[in-house]
């Protein structure tokens, strides 16, 4: 498993009720059933992906968090989980919303486009970069609005978006991935 | 009726008050087994069928002598698997596999009810399926599991019983039946009604059958249960036994040669005034009318698991109106997941061998089966 998986599992309170947003296949999910938390469900927009759910018996629900994150009513999870998704949304912040209205604390986590091996690459290189976290070339990324951890904070201050924790004992610079939980 | 003495059944003493005001009691409700139930009697799955379904899910078929409905799904080792699972599966009343049904004798008249049976809704069925679970003394079922018509009975079965299931699996169904659908019942039951033989209604005491009716009724149906690109890809325009077209009205094409025998088949095992009956409760069938068009209000005291299922081909009962259920139940933050299976089988999908139907069905109930032991 991926090991901000890990990080990520550690910020969430046991037993607590959880939505698990582009859940993928369930890998996180799973990690969580069985160690933290067995309130908790998915919402997946891949079809095969859903299926890799089902297998592992996780409750997930096939649809498209840019749509179907409406139906949940305010404040109806302790913690939404959002991982490595926002940049590829089409309308981020609109998902960042809905994140904060249904649950209590969301944990979300990015991709961070300022770290040194991004700056670096594109400094040098002059082509888009190209890391562990950032795979894809740019005709075939499906990140949509690359941010950096400097930018998230700067956006949350801007909305009154309280962040309760960051992994930054590793800053913008050094840190591959920002992960922060937010409340409204 | 002779053909019928050899299956199981209970008779319901309790009174019914159905919807339609009337109220029934003693009558037959047949029903069949598969698996064992165990001795905490927390293993029973209720298996609701679809229009023209029956109890017999699985195995062979005593009356028809063909496979059960369900034998791609049910049975040991499969996705509802009879060695793990104890399964009830009834014959709705108003149906004509044994249960209380409009071909059943009118101890007043001495003659078959015909057209003077009451009318009934789905919730009149579920209510008389409940009964089974205290001939059984099942306190509450590890499941209610149905497709289409079945899916609308587990939908009313979980509202109307909101602690009785720990989980439910509605399959291709919806919450309320749409305007296509009673137009396409209505072209069915139109058709049965046209045809001379039916008689009002009346017609088995008149020794006659609306054959002709029925299967046309049947072969208008089936074609609701396929998909254009399933069509296209069995069918096309493949000629029936011939190397020309022949400049008549035979059936030179294959797809019509297969929907006619579709009719045939089905006038021998089916009731023409059945299926008058059946598709009236289905055009009935709102959930939402009870609760002020509020659908979710349906489900609000309810503690069920729920798993939806839908298929991409299905334009009967589409993704959008199982979502809608999905939708509802979010809304009160009950416990539901959501899947939309890839298939071009159309409706017929939740009866075919589709593996990832199957598959998800399996892995559904077995993992919800772990919480409960």
């Amino acid at each position: 498993m991926k090991k901000e998986f890990y990080s990520i599992a550690k910020l969430l309170e046991k037993n607590s009720k959880i939505l698990d947003v582009g859940c993928g296949t369930g890998e996180l999910m799973k990690y969580i059933t069985e160690n933290i938390s067995n309130d908790i469900r998915g919402i997946e927009l891949s079809k095969s992906n859903v299926q890799k759910c089902v297998e592992k018996g996780l409750t997930v629900i096939e649809g498209d968090a840019e749509k179907d994150l409406k139906q949940f009513p305010d404040s109806s999870f302790e913690f939404v989980i959002l991982s490595q998704t926002l940049q590829a949304f089409l309308d981020p912040e609109n998902v960042l919303n809905e994140l904060l209205r249904i649950g209590k604390k969301a944990v979300v986590s990015i991709p961070n486009f300022g770290h040194w091996k991004v700056r670096l690459h594109l400094l040098l290189k002059g082509t888009m970069p190209i890391t562990e976290n950032l795979p894809n070339e740019w005709y075939n990324t499906p990140n949509l609005h690359m941010c950096s951890i400097k930018d998230f904070e700067n956006y949350c201050k801007k909305r009154d978006i309280k962040i309760n924790l960051k992994n930054l004992k590793i800053k913008n610079f050094f840190s591959e991935l920002g992960i922060f939980i937010i409340q409204k | 009726m002779n053909k019928f003495n050899n299956i199981k059944k209970i008779i319901v003493k309790k009174p019914l008050k159905l919807d339609c005001g009337q109220t029934i009691n003693n009558f037959p409700l047949a029903y069949e087994t598969y698996g064992k139930l165990n001795d905490k009697k927390n293993n029973a799955i209720l298996i609701f069928h679809a229009l023209t379904g029956d109890q017999f899910a699985s195995g062979i078929n005593p009356i028809t002598e063909k496979d059960g409905w369900w034998s791609n799904a049910l049975g040991p080792g499969k996705a509802i698997d009879t060695d793990k699972y104890f399964i009830i599966a009834a014959n709705v009343i108003g149906g004509c596999m044994g249960s209380f049904g409009p071909s059943d004798i009118n101890p007043d008249t001495k003659k078959p009810y015909g057209t003077n049976f009451p009318v009934l809704t789905i919730n009149d069925m579920v209510n008389a399926q409940y009964n089974l679970l205290e001939h059984f003394k099942i306190e509450k079922l590890f499941s209610v599991i149905g497709g289409s018509m079945g899916g609308m009975q587990v939908l009313q079965f979980v509202s109307n019983f909101p602690n009785k299931a720990f989980t439910a699996i509605p399959i291709a169904c919806t919450a309320s039946h749409s305007a296509q659908n009673i137009a396409l019942n209505e072209l069915g039951r139109q058709s049965i009604m046209a045809d001379r033989n039916w008689e009002d209604g009346f017609y088995e005491e008149k020794k006659k059958q609306p054959d002709k009716g029925l299967a046309v009724a049947r072969m208008a149906a089936h074609i609701t249960y396929l998909s254009k690109a399933g069509l296209q890809e069995k069918f096309g325009r493949k000629l029936q036994e011939r190397d020309d077209l022949k400049f008549s009205f035979d059936a030179d094409f294959q797809i019509e040669s297969y929907l006619r025998y579709q009719g045939s088949v089905f006038v021998d095992r089916f009731d023409a005034n059945s299926y008058l009956y059946i598709t009236r409760a289905m055009d009935y069938f709102d959930l939402t009318k009870r609760f002020d068009g509020n659908l979710s209000k349906a489900f609000e005291n309810s503690d069920t698991r729920f798993f939806i299922i839908s298929f991409t081909s299905d334009w009967l009962y589409p993704t959008s109106e199982n979502r809608e259920i999905v939708i509802a139940l979010n809304a009160i933050g009950k416990n539901v997941g959501f899947v939309e299976i890839s298939s071009d089988k159309g409706h017929d999908s939740f009866l075919l061998d589709v593996p990832d139907f199957l598959n998800t069905v399996k892995n559904f109930l077995n993992t919800s089966y772990k919480k409960i032991k």
